[in-house]
């Protein structure tokens, strides 16, 4: 389909209308809980049902990854199209009906360095929900110096045989398949590590999950001991997997942002705005009474706002042809300040009844922005320091140069 | 789209920061300081005036075009780059609001095409204490027969050493922090019983304090309803806080750049000093800020020329960053410039002084952040 004009899109905006009429379930038409978020792959459970539904009907228009090619599962859309089409799902509250590492990651990244049998491969299951990704990147040794990877990759002959450990995997303990650096040749530090897929069911994988100071254990540490892996999972050249994992990591910092971290708190959590007004009180015109603390809040407040209109900005210059690739650090290291500053005005707000954990005797809310304030101190050290990303920033869109 | 330029607009931004350049480099406010004139640049007026700089934002005026506020926003930023002493903000922004807002036919035919030709120049005359608060005026204007009679003293007017016209606030009804109750009026500033006092300033744009003793205005010079000038003065300040702070988010960059290149000459230790991750990240943490404040700026100018009802809360968005970043910027290029940026040959100092008086102008970042509260309610 080609809508190339105005007239064409207005009809391509009438039949999308239409087609979400029918086949958007009204349950998906409301607000979204937390635990009803569908990541997709096998262990899936769908706690809502009808977000299976609704899975499996954008998934068979190629509308999670509305941009992909039609010939990989994808919308095979245009920019203006998916416009049209993000304005219709916005306009009736629809809920996304995917989150997924491999639509905002390793998706993206496949589509520019993979070969054809991968494409047609992996990204049908990505777009329609069945393979769910994790991503292998940081090792115990190999934080923000990622390219110390020590991962070990040997060529056997007929395949691969992987000898290692990853940590700081998201959900390894529950995806389907991973994409992960690994190291093909100790010569060279960058030029040694390769980019490889396998199955996570593979004999010799294990991940044991991390539990943090939140309480909460969305990451794993994984081990790999001889795990055996086919030759055709590898992507790109043998030693070239790093310029791929730099592209991912951009990819990584985009979704991030683009998402402001939106959901580490979870349903339930009031603004700190509305935490002082209960907490600490009001004066007589009904606003905050300790004028210090309003002025922080309105500070953050004005941060998440320049913070979402740059996000904006950036995508409507993306859109115009304009070269962006250097705001994702940016609004990285934006996004993790504005995050983490929220949710501790939101617990100073909250005074002393923010110091629950659980059980009886505090609000649930209040326990649950506590929980998410410490979460958020993640948020400056996952998919790359604040620190890493000054680095970025000075010496890639600054052009600063190298210590001596 | 809010933050991509139209192809009229994107011509506009470069004519401006081209003429910025070469016609209004810094050295050019050092030689008006130097010569003592107190930010008056008669030449630089007229040149403005040429390439119709003053009619931006009028719609349909011979020989000016129609760019809107988007584009006067691209202006002010090119002439925030050398902080350029120039009526735009009190002319082609303030004034020309004010009168398409407020204004009757009679005013507008009679000042929209002077003000579009640079023929005639203004200066809002509002504040009467050392802090923005513009409810709090005392000035008054007494009912005299068909016409009023004015009253009181202005401080640091900024413009009025040289303004033509003056658009002064007065109370007509009520007393001082009252929003109701205010009027607005032109003044010639050679009426009489005016006194204005020229005033040698620390940023050297100049101003003035004004005192009006009894100044006979007739009823034709009222802008707006009487007793209802707020209605005309909080959109015409939500825009003209918009306007400066686009000129501080050009100075930002513009001292951003020259901290960057000395970042990449400067060597000590036998380094560039840019190679020192201590100023790397310094360095990087600014342009983050600036980046925000870009879109904040764009997005308040936008805002105003689509007819959002947001204006007031962008407006205070942009003015409190904008204030926030180029006092961060202003001290850090001071200090990352070492010695060579506390001597008065170096343009550092001229930005700095520049960008105190900048803040301050229509409530400074802690005045914005108490609007933008309590325009969300809390």
């Amino acid at each position: 389909m080609a809508f190339g004009d105005t007239e064409t899109l207005e009809d391509f905006r009438k039949e999308t209308r239409a087609w979400l009429e029918e086949n958007c379930p009204p349950a998906m038409r409301t607000p979204m809980t937390d635990n009803e978020i569908v990541w997709g792959g096998k262990r899936e459970s769908f706690t809502n049902p009808d977000s299976k539904v609704w899975l499996e009907r954008m998934g068979e228009n190629g509308w999670t990854a509305p941009e992909w090619p039609a010939a990989y599962g994808g919308g095979g859309l245009s920019k203006a199209e998916n416009k049209v089409l993000q304005e219709e799902l916005r306009r009736i509250k629809a809920r996304p009906a995917l989150f997924s590492f491999g639509l905002w990651m390793f998706g993206p990244a496949l589509l520019e360095f993979g070969n054809e049998e991968q494409k047609k491969r992996f990204l049908p299951d990505i777009v329609k929900g069945k393979t769910r990704w994790c991503q292998g990147y940081s090792e115990p040794g190999a934080g923000s110096d990622l390219a110390g990877l020590q991962t070990k990759c040997e060529d056997k002959g007929d395949h691969y045989l992987i000898n290692g450990q990853k940590v700081w995997t998201s959900y390894a303990d529950q995806a389907d398949w991973i994409f992960c650096l690994v190291r093909t040749s100790t010569e060279k530090k960058h030029e040694g590590i390769s980019f490889i897929l396998f199955d996570m069911e593979s004999e010799g994988v294990e991940a044991r999950p991390i539990k943090l100071i939140s309480g909460s254990s969305p990451f794993c540490e994984t081990f790999f001991n001889d795990v055996k892996v086919p030759k055709d999972q590898l992507v790109g050249e043998v030693n070239g997997g790093w310029k791929i994992a730099k592209r991912l990591l951009q990819f990584e910092r985009s979704s991030i942002s683009a998402g402001g971290f939106g959901g580490t708190g979870g349903s339930g959590i009031l603004g700190p705005d509305e935490y002082a007004k209960i907490h600490v009180g009001t004066d007589s015109d009904g606003r905050v009474a300790d004028g210090d603390l309003r002025a922080r809040i309105a500070d953050n407040d004005m941060l998440r706002r320049a913070f979402f209109l740059t996000v904006q900005r950036s995508q409507e210059q993306a859109k115009a042809g304009m070269e962006v690739g250097h705001t994702a650090s940016i609004l990285k290291y934006a996004v993790a300040k504005m995050n983490q500053e929220r949710h501790e005005l939101m617990v100073e707000a909250l005074g002393t009844e923010a110091f629950g954990w659980e059980g009886e005797g505090f609000d649930e809310g209040a326990m649950k922005a506590t929980r998410a304030m410490l979460r958020a101190k993640g948020n400056s050290i996952e998919g790359g320091t604040s620190e890493i990303n000054l680095n970025v920033i000075a010496k890639r869109v600054l052009g600063l140069r190298e210590h001596q | 789209m809010t933050f991509v330029l139209t192809e009229d607009q994107e011509m506009l931004r470069e004519t401006a920061m081209a003429f910025a350049r070469d016609e209004l480099p810094v050295t050019r406010l050092r030689a008006l300081r130097d010569d003592g004139k107190l930010g008056v640049d008669g030449e630089a007026r007229g040149k403005l005036a040429e390439l119709g700089f003053f009619g931006v934002i009028i719609p349909d005026e011979p020989g000016g075009e129609h760019f809107g506020l988007v584009g006067l926003g691209q202006i002010l930023e090119a002439q925030g780059r050398s902080i350029a002493s120039t009526p735009l903000l009190q002319t082609a922004l303030i004034a020309a609001s004010a009168i398409q807002l407020g204004g009757t036919e009679a005013q507008k035919a009679e000042w929209l095409p002077k003000i579009a030709s640079g023929e005639a120049t203004f200066s809002l005359a509002l504040d009467e204490g050392s802090h923005h608060a513009p409810a709090n005026v005392s000035t008054e204007a007494e009912k005299n027969g068909q016409g009023y009679k004015i009253t009181g003293a202005k401080r640091y007017v900024p413009d009025a050493h040289h303004a033509d016209v003056f658009i002064v606030v007065a109370r007509t009804f009520g007393d001082a922090g009252q929003t109701h109750g205010l009027t607005l009026f032109l003044v010639p500033s050679n009426a009489e019983r005016v006194s204005i006092q020229a005033l040698n300033t620390v940023d050297s744009h100049g101003a003035a304090h004004v005192t009006f003793d009894g100044v006979d205005v007739s009823e034709d010079a009222v802008i707006g309803g009487v007793d209802q000038g707020w209605d005309v003065l909080e959109p015409v300040l939500d825009r003209a806080r918009i306007g400066i702070a686009a000129e501080m988010l050009g100075a930002s960059q513009a001292m951003f750049d020259m901290t960057l290149e000395y970042l990449n000459t400067r060597k000590q230790f036998g380094q560039l000093i840019g190679s020192f991750q201590s100023l790397q990240h310094r360095a990087a943490k600014m342009f983050t800020d600036i980046e925000l404040t870009r879109s904040c700026v764009a997005a308040a100018l936008a805002a105003v020329d689509e007819g959002g009802n947001n204006v007031g809360e962008l407006a205070s968005l942009a003015k409190a960053r904008a204030s926030d970043l180029v006092h961060l910027v202003s001290n850090e290029t001071v200090q990352m410039h070492g010695g060579i940026g506390m001597t008065d040959d170096h343009d550092s100092g001229l930005f700095l002084k520049r960008a105190r008086a900048q803040e301050a102008l229509y409530g400074g970042a802690s005045f914005h952040r108490d609007c933008y509260a309590k325009l969300n309610a809390y």
